[in-house]
């Protein structure tokens, strides 16, 4: 059954058409990666999925529904359904890192104050961050927030998560953690959509994955196809960081 | 004659400005039938009431107090010629009550006020926590425009009535360093010549004020962009739209209180 489909999807910001006639499936379960150089269209590809962006042309499909279509308060039924890790985590600088993790179970659950915080307090040992519950975001290094922001991303156990640049600002041992994170919530059922310029990380992670070149899709397919790819760009890539 | 470019240049500054407003008032209906539909966010309203209203209260109660004082020494210093020394307690009440009240209060909370809310929508939208919201299933104009557009509606005519008795605190203190009247002497001829018509429909036409503050506030954070420069422009911008809507709003309700209460403009 397919999670997320993009139907012939494209985009344009004034002049520049940041995604261009894009199509492709990500079947649930699996952990579709999306590579390519920066500003190629891979972030706006993962906000028109959870319907921050609306596209031009063609159609988005979540879980069978096309998101465009749908009311306001349907599209808030559906992103309950997906955690978004942003770029740069997007943490509520207004609250603690526990009351952020907290945040999507206050807003969409009728669990107690208590059991909240405990589930927080879980998601946050989740991602490393067992100790930092009642810290401010300001307080926290890059790669601390970015664990923080997958922490609240996966509050609500979501059957689908958005991730942009799991690995980015984090050491080589936290980078792998989140990895393995990322691959046992694969394995509990979540469907995973990833951008990633990490290679490596992408072959631990990944079943499916493309490449988009401005705003096209280069190559999709399994890690085989893209290693046997004689895309110039898409060689560069799976041989970068030593991934292959 | 004016070159094309000229003209040009003016259509479209022309333009822009009713793009500007157009856009300005949708987001301000946007709000009122907002704040009719659930969720209401009663806690998001509570906390931003604390933050305008009670944390804004030490800097009404100072403002007051120096107006107060300083009115009352430009009063006596006027009907000290004609003898008429008595009235200063009134004049000085009527004048905070009507207008100097209600126009301060609006002023000094547009400043402090007006600018955080620009600054802090705006900071949220260049730093992805608006689409965080969104992407958490918020609906992030209610949660973050329309509560605070009620907690200041709320707050402005509080902080007002707190501005007025801050005044005439303050102009009876000045009273008594000169004169040595007495506390009650003092508040009983203040309130003498004072109605009803006169207070309630001066501090209710501060809720409009609110509005106007958190709507121009809110809008210009929801429309920041380029990082911090954009947050930077948002607050200021804030503080300047919020201050001309004031003014040029008070001159529009002083003329609808007239007309409602003809006794106040005798």
């Amino acid at each position: 059954m397919t999670a997320v489909r993009f139907d012939n999807v494209s985009k344009r910001f004034g002049a520049l058409a940041v995604l261009d006639a894009v199509s492709f499936d990500i079947a649930k379960g699996t952990a579709f990666c999306l590579l390519g150089r920066s500003g190629t269209g891979k972030s706006v590809t993962l906000r028109h999925i959870v319907g921050l962006v609306e596209p031009d042309s063609g159609t988005v499909f979540v879980e069978e529904r096309d998101i465009k279509g749908l009311s306001r308060r349907e599209l808030g039924e559906v992103r309950t359904h997906m955690g978004f890790l942003f770029q740069n985590a997007a943490l509520f600088d207004s609250m603690s890192v526990g009351d952020n993790v907290a945040f999507p179970m206050r807003r969409h659950t009728k669990l107690s104050d208590g059991d909240i915080r405990e589930r927080a307090r879980k998601k946050l040992a989740d991602v490393g961050l067992e100790a930092d519950y009642d810290k401010m975001p300001g307080d926290l290094s890059g790669g601390m927030k970015k664990r923080a922001g997958l922490a609240r991303a996966m509050a609500l156990d979501p059957s689908i998560l958005l991730v942009d640049e799991p690995s980015a600002g984090l050491d080589p041992i936290t980078a792998k953690e989140i990895d393995d994170l990322l691959v046992a919530t694969k394995r509990g059922g979540t469907t995973l959509v990833v951008v990633t310029h990490n290679i490596p990380s992408a072959r631990v992670i990944g079943d499916d994955f493309a490449v988009l070149q401005e705003g096209r899709l280069l190559v999709h397919g399994t890690l085989e196809a893209l290693d046997a790819s004689e895309e110039p760009l898409v060689q560069a890539f799976m041989r970068s960081q030593g991934g292959g | 004659m004016p070159s094309l470019s000229t003209i040009d240049r003016v259509g479209a500054s022309v333009l822009a400005l009713f793009e500007f407003v157009g856009a300005l008032s949708t987001f301000g209906a946007r709000a009122c039938v907002e704040a009719f539909r659930p969720p209401y966010e009663p806690r998001e309203i509570a906390r931003h009431l604390y933050q305008f209203g009670y944390r804004s209260a030490p800097l009404i109660l100072t403002a007051g107090m120096a107006i107060g004082v300083v009115l009352s020494m430009h009063t006596r210093a006027s009907l000290e010629r004609f003898g008429a020394e008595a009235m200063i307690p009134a004049g000085l009440a009527i004048a905070l009550i009507r207008e100097t009240g209600p126009l301060t209060a609006g002023l000094l909370v547009s400043g402090r006020v007006g600018a955080g809310i620009g600054a802090e929508i705006g900071a949220m939208k260049v730093t992805e926590q608006i689409d965080a919201l969104e992407a958490n299933a918020v609906d992030a104009f209610k949660y973050l425009a329309v509560t605070r557009i009620i907690a200041l509606m709320i707050a402005m005519p509080l902080l007002t009535v707190l501005m007025d008795f801050a005044g005439i605190f303050g102009g009876y203190l000045a009273e008594a360093a000169v004169s040595g009247m007495s506390w009650s002497l003092y508040f009983e001829r203040a309130f003498t010549y004072i109605s009803y018509s006169d207070l309630i429909p001066a501090t209710l036409k501060t809720i409009v004020f609110g509005y106007l503050i958190a709507v121009a506030a809110s809008y210009l954070g929801f429309s920041a962009s380029r990082g911090t420069e954009g947050v930077g422009e948002a607050s200021t911008r804030s503080v300047v739209m919020g201050s001309m809507l004031i003014i040029l709003s008070d001159v529009v309700l002083v003329k609808i209180i007239f007309f409602f209460y003809p006794a106040v403009s005798g």
